[in-house]
């Protein structure tokens, strides 16, 4: 079972070097237990470019897609047993990245 | 057998195999829907036949086979409809049987389940009282003044959260027990408190249905998990404070205080089981949790023949203990309460001054505050107190009594 980990931001900045180095240990940690499947950190939301191609031609609009002060930062997407498993992590994620987290299972 | 004794016996059957039966069926199909549309037509299966045919000799393997068989046919009539990988996905199970020991029951697994802290409270409460206990849809909104639709809403999304995230049905590690039976005891005590302190304004002020519900519950826990010091204790504490319940509402429909209460309408069964249980955990000398402190402060208060007799320094010790356990400000305020009676009025006013912020939107605060001004003489404060805890008070009966001493003020 999959989970995508979500982080979520309530203030602007990238992660400090101490938020960086605790990510990577949790990281090697999920590598070694075998949860790990993807992971990686994005940049600012006003970097983002929303399309829709619904229509005739595609539209671009400058910005993200939901203007608000939490945003997505980055992700994890771990294998887990269960959604036990996967809060546990999630939890240890959350301390590593000091952000809060959203988990949710693939379908 | 006469048409009574059958619906006893359908009755009894309910409240002793309905949490197996669903718990059962959950283990071997991996699903709460399935386990509990099958439970619920095979109950209905006994409502039919019984009367005819007699009680089983063994109510409850004949529901679990009555049950597996309709569970059985859902899942064949699914398949032929479609989904050819459904059934597959429903008798998948990856938790081999782990050696439980003491606690190693299917009902425990369930209760779990239903209590897990992924779910929002409302939910678990919800999903709690149809699983395990067996009360139906129309009970529980009821129960909750919540709109049928509504209740059968927050049910149906709790289960499918269960099912697309994945929450285990099992028993937590022995590292999650102690904080996963906190929030099983959680549910547990809420459904109580509703019960026994009702909201709104066209409910009974006491709600028996759901302090009777909470109670059997707790025992069935407790009969799980005998050594927990923490079930042991909500079991006491709902006990002693159920064993009140008839002399706490008036015959006018007012909310009778501890001091005012006719002691000799209190339940004494039900207080000597409560007695006996806080004496079992005093005994266990282990450092007791805030349900067992509770419960040793109801013990006091039940001991007491009058309100005068009460042993007044013993409450205040334990809310000393239960404060370090638990800093909320309304455990303060009944602390405060009991130091009125040991200190005096003025000190406890004190205490309650400092708590203002806290609990300014709170009944109970201002209530405390307006008896304490009372005695004090301070009348028109008094009066102002009382106006604000009748302004805030939720329960018809607690409302009327606030009321009748607001207007015997001098």
């Amino acid at each position: 079972m999959q989970y995508l980990v979500s982080v979520i931001s309530d203030h602007d900045g990238l992660a400090t070097p101490d938020e960086d180095a605790a990510i990577d240990v949790f990281n090697d940690r999920l590598v070694a237990e075998g949860h790990w499947v993807f992971a990686g950190g994005l940049a600012a939301p006003s970097s983002a470019t929303v399309i829709d191609n619904r229509g005739e031609e595609a539209m671009f609009t400058d910005g993200p897609f939901l203007e608000s002060k939490e945003y997505l930062a980055g992700f994890w997407i771990i294998q887990a047993a269960d959604l036990d498993v996967a809060l546990k992590l999630a939890a240890e994620g959350s301390k590593a990245c000091n952000r809060k987290v959203e988990v949710r299972p693939f379908l | 057998m006469t048409v009574a004794d059958v619906t006893d016996a359908i009755t009894r059957a309910h409240h002793e195999e309905w949490a197996r039966v669903v718990a059962s069926l959950t283990r071997r199909f991996g699903d709460l829907d399935v386990a509990e549309e099958a439970a619920a037509e095979a109950f209905a299966t006994a409502v039919e036949r019984w009367p005819a045919d007699g009680v089983p000799p063994n109510p409850g393997a004949w529901l679990t086979t009555t049950a597996n068989r309709k569970a059985i046919d859902r899942i064949r009539r699914e398949n032929k409809r479609g989904g050819k990988h459904k059934e597959a996905q429903l008798l998948h199970d990856d938790d081999p049987p782990e050696p439980l020991g003491a606690i190693d029951d299917e009902r425990l697994r369930l209760i779990f389940t239903c209590c897990h802290p992924a779910l929002a409270i409302q939910a678990r409460v919800a999903l709690t009282l149809r699983m395990v206990a067996g009360l139906t849809v129309p009970e529980i909104a009821r129960a909750f003044l919540v709109p049928q639709t509504a209740m059968e809403q927050r049910i149906t999304r709790a289960k499918a959260k269960i099912k697309a995230a994945r929450i285990p049905y099992r028993v937590p590690s022995a590292e999650d027990l102690p904080a996963r039976i906190s929030g099983v005891l959680a549910v547990l005590f809420l459904v109580f408190n509703e019960g026994y302190l009702a909201t709104g304004p066209d409910t009974d002020p006491v709600r028996h249905d759901l302090t009777a519900e909470a109670i059997r519950l707790t025992r069935l826990i407790r009969a799980l998990m005998p050594d927990d010091g923490e079930v042991a204790g909500l079991l006491a504490l709902m006990l002693l404070t159920e064993a009140r319940r008839t002399a706490r509402v008036s015959a006018r429909g007012e909310l009778v205080t501890l001091d005012e209460q006719d002691r000799g309408a209190w339940d004494t069964a039900l207080i000597a089981e409560g007695h006996r249980l806080v004496r079992e955990r005093l005994a266990a000398g282990v450092a007791p949790g805030r349900y067992q402190i509770l419960a040793a402060i109801s013990a006091v208060h039940t001991s007491a023949r009058d309100v005068r007799a009460t042993d007044w320094s013993q409450v205040v010790a334990l809310y000393d203990q239960l404060v370090r356990l638990d800093p909320s400000p309304i455990i303060a305020l009944n602390r405060a309460i009991a130091v009125a009676e040991l200190d005096g009025p003025e000190v406890a006013l004190a205490l309650l001054d400092r708590l203002e912020h806290r609990l300014a939107g709170y009944h109970a605060y201002h209530a405390a505050r307006a008896d304490l001004l009372r005695r004090l003489g301070r009348s028109q404060h008094s009066r102002a107190a009382y106006d604000k805890a009748i302004d805030l008070a939720g329960n018809t009966a607690e409302t009327a009594s606030l009321t009748r001493r607001r207007d015997q003020l001098g």
